[in-house]
């Protein structure tokens, strides 16, 4: 104790103390953070699940994201990724790449469920990352869609649309429409964000909320539109195309037809 | 039971008879109905979207009367326990609250909702079509300038009235709307800031604003399109119809049928049909689904966020507008001697300017035209559109100038839908906001004038019937099907004005208003296709066929 009071003027004090600050800040916030990630780690993958998966990368998928899927230029590194979002990029068919674009399009899935998984255990062992949900945080049934309503206009209806129909974003890039989504599939995305979108980490929405998110959206996409068609739920637009070309237009058949001479 | 007058000689026999009798001799009606009766009207398909119009105005009244007895425009905070299960429990105004309730808890709400929506977008429609036909055909010159002004500030006050109709939900897309009017109204130099205090009672959204809104939507608004209506029609039969050029028509005869029995079956008969299109409609199609949007609170916006239809050009100004050219950011601070006021040019200049623009030029035109033209006679028959090539331009122009702002209110969807880039979109629009009506002017002006010429051949030379013929001597001719006389009329009858000299006055000088209407009528007519003129009739028709007289006629255009 002594030895290190005589030094307290030493002239690297003051570095040394900067380096302590330092290590603990960057400790407390990675275990934070860590803390915060996504953890419904519930699906233990076999070592033969990634040794599969490994040889599945290596056909597949290295060609861009590289051997050992470090990366390339063609394609951004995997380490860390996690298994949830390998289980949502090939298992909602934008993964492999259908062509070079402002994002990935949704394509036939190329996988089958046990190759996915065999890809996500072998993406998984490369380094931390969020996982595949459990079943028990997706079951829409359990959560409220009320407040997921609010969750998701407050968060997600600016690119989303509020009726989750989908909007553009900039240069290209859009936010696809959700319906059809599978719960898992909206989970993943939120907890991986997917090509522009963010990640909405278990700090920022609880997973009972993004349940409550999926029962908002699994609800309205089950009630359908209790008003008749919805034109798409586009809004104003698509109703306003509407009046004009086929309620302008029957309009207008109408008055030919009570203007026509009878003969 | 007989009360004899002195004054009323007449008895009636049966009881409709006394009924009617009763009536007349109290308020005179078989004078109106003498003279209404007998108001000749023209047919022609185009003459019915007033019609249209005045119908969905009937529907909407109707339909909105029926909403009003189940809405409560009051900004209080509740929250939603209705049968909607996505909103249940969610804090959301009283106004909010009822409009769900007429959704999903009052018996026929949804459908009346759902008419009063359409017919409101069908209205704006019908006005503009209705328009749109009285530009292009002439019909607002004299001595129907008046009315032509009266109907523009028809379209205006329906743009209002579906303006303050789209925010009485308050729901998460009229807040939105909301805001930008908001946003808007800030812009306005120095005023703008205290405007929007005062129409929002505070800082925006407050607690009044709803409230305002449904007085002006249900009460004021409605009371002065009522008004203009009325002003309107009056002004239709004072003026009586505009017609069609034909054999028989003139500016002093309308050629038609009388309105009773004929046009008051029909037009009777039409409003229901109008109104069963709407109810078809409503029934099979949602519009405006409010429990998608959520309540209004600020902090949302949702994608695919838009104004309905006929705001929707001032929404697509706003996003065509670039934030900065270079580092100028449109921002403007003026030093005033109580302090620097910020003018938001980007705003303020997309949101005012095209609109001013358009309704400048629309309310000025029958004026422009008749200072350009010296043309101040009346006129109660149409002029073909082709026939009046530089008005047809003009109207083009406007008609691309606002598509393509109505486009840009889109753009979101255009990129989503064709897979394009949406910045891509606004850059194209942008240019095409500018060049398009230039564009649109040309090609308009020249396929008028086009067809003018082909009107010009069929008149003279008869419909080209694809029979080629040959002659003994072996020449081959094609067989040109002469036009009967009354398809002929309306080829040649038409006015085709010069261009305009100016005249000096009396000292012998050339004012400059004289110049400038010159160069403008130059502009105006400059390139024109003569009428056929009877002698060239004669002529074209005289020792015939084939070739010789064709070279001839070719000959004439030239010269002309």
């Amino acid at each position: 104790m002594k030895a290190l009071s005589q030094r307290r003027r030493h002239p690297l004090a003051a570095i040394a103390l900067l380096l302590m600050a330092l290590l603990m800040v960057g400790g407390i916030y990675s275990a934070a953070s860590s803390a915060n990630q996504a953890q419904a780690q519930t699906e233990s993958f076999s070592a033969n699940d990634a040794e599969e998966g490994e040889k599945l990368f290596a056909a597949n998928c290295a060609s861009c994201h590289g051997l050992g899927a470090s990366g390339s230029s063609a394609g951004p590194s995997l380490v860390g990724v996690g298994a949830a979002s390998v289980d949502f990029q090939v298992g909602s068919g934008r993964m492999p790449l259908q062509m070079d674009g402002p994002q990935a399009q949704v394509k036939p899935v190329q996988f089958t469920e046990e190759q996915t998984r065999q890809l996500a255990a072998y993406v998984a062992t490369l380094g931390a990352g969020p996982a595949i949900p459990d079943e028990e945080i997706l079951d829409a049934s359990e959560g409220d869609p009320a407040n997921g309503g609010e969750l998701f206009r407050v968060n997600c209806a600016m690119c989303h649309n509020a009726a989750a129909a989908g909007g553009a974003l900039t240069r290209g890039k859009f936010a696809p429409s959700l319906e059809g989504s599978s719960e898992k599939h909206i989970y993943e995305a939120m907890v991986t964000g997917p090509q522009n979108m963010p990640v909405f980490n278990d700090a920022n929405i609880s997973p009972e909320d993004k349940r409550d998110v999926i029962a908002f959206l699994k609800t309205i996409e089950e009630q359908g539109s209790p008003g008749g068609a919805d034109l798409g739920s586009l809004g104003p637009v698509s109703e306003g195309l509407f009046i004009w070309v086929a309620g302008l237009g029957v309009v207008i058949a109408f008055t030919v037809w009570l203007t026509s001479r009878s003969s | 039971m007989s009360s004899s007058t002195a004054i009323n000689a007449y008895q009636p026999k049966t009881r409709v008879g006394r009924v009617t009798n009763f009536v007349d001799s109290r308020v005179g009606g078989s004078g109106m109905v003498k003279e209404f009766g007998r108001k000749i009207f023209p047919d022609h398909w185009t003459f019915m979207f007033g019609e249209v119009a005045l119908y969905t105005f009937v529907i909407l009244l109707i339909s909105g009367t029926f909403l009003t007895f189940f809405f409560d425009p009051s900004m209080a905070e509740t929250h939603y326990d209705g049968s909607y299960l996505p909103l249940r429990g969610v804090e959301m105004s009283v106004a909010y609250a009822s409009s769900l309730d007429i959704s999903f808890d009052v018996r026929g709400g949804l459908f009346m909702r759902q008419v009063h929506h359409w017919s409101a977008l069908l209205f704006v429609a019908a006005n503009a079509v209705h328009m749109l036909r009285v530009f292009f055909t002439g019909a607002f010159r004299r001595p129907r300038e008046l009315n032509w002004v009266v109907g523009t500030t028809l379209l205006i006050m329906g743009l209002a009235a579906g303006f303050t109709g789209y925010s009485l939900p308050d729901d998460l897309l009229s807040g939105n709307g909301l805001r930008i009017i908001d946003g808007v109204v800030k812009s306005i130099p120095v005023v703008g800031t205290y405007i929007s205090f005062f129409l929002f009672g505070g800082e925006f959204p407050g607690t009044a604003i709803i409230g305002r809104l449904y007085v002006l939507h249900i009460l004021l608004i409605p009371a002065v399109i009522l008004l203009l209506i009325g002003m309107h029609l009056f002004m239709v039969v004072i003026h009586k119809h505009t017609q069609y050029p034909g054999p028989g028509r003139t500016n002093t005869n309308v050629v038609g049928y009388p309105v009773g029995p004929v046009y008051a079956a029909k037009a009777g008969g039409f409003f229901f049909i109008v109104f069963g299109i709407v109810a078809a409609i409503s029934a099979a199609f949602t519009i405006n689904p409010i429990w998608n949007y959520g309540p209004y609170d600020p902090s949302p916006v949702s994608a695919g966020t838009q104004p309905d239809w006929y705001i929707g050009w001032v929404d697509g100004a706003l996003r065509l507008m670039p934030g900065t050219v270079g580092n100028w950011d449109f921002e403007w601070n003026i030093p005033f001697p109580w302090g620097v006021n910020t003018l938001s040019l980007n705003v303020l200049f997309p949101a005012l300017v095209p609109a001013g623009i358009v309704f400048t030029l629309m309310l000025a035109w029958p004026w422009i035209e008749s200072w350009v033209t010296k043309d101040k006679r009346e006129h109660h028959l149409l002029d073909r559109p082709r026939n009046a090539p530089t008005r047809t331009g003009v109207g083009v122009a406007g008609v691309v100038f606002y598509c393509v702002m109505w486009a840009a209110a889109s753009s979101d969807l255009i990129a989503t839908h064709f897979l394009v880039s949406l910045n891509d979109v606004t850059y194209w629009l942008r240019i095409l906001v500018v060049v398009g009506p230039i564009i649109g002017f040309m090609i308009a002006r020249r396929v008028a004038l086009a067809l003018q010429r082909k009107d010009r051949e069929i008149a003279l030379h008869g419909r080209e019937t694809g029979r080629i013929v040959r002659l003994p001597h072996g020449e081959f001719i094609e067989v040109h099907e002469p036009v009967d006389e009354y398809k002929r009329y309306q080829l040649v009858s038409f006015e085709s004005p010069q261009v305009y000299a100016p005249v000096a006055d009396a000292n012998g000088h050339v004012s400059r208003s004289e110049k400038l209407r010159s160069r403008a009528s130059r502009f105006f007519f400059e390139d024109r296709v003569a009428p056929v003129t009877p002698s060239e009739l004669t002529a074209a028709h005289s020792g015939h066929h084939g070739e010789i007289a064709g070279a001839q006629d070719r000959e004439s255009i030239a010269s002309h």
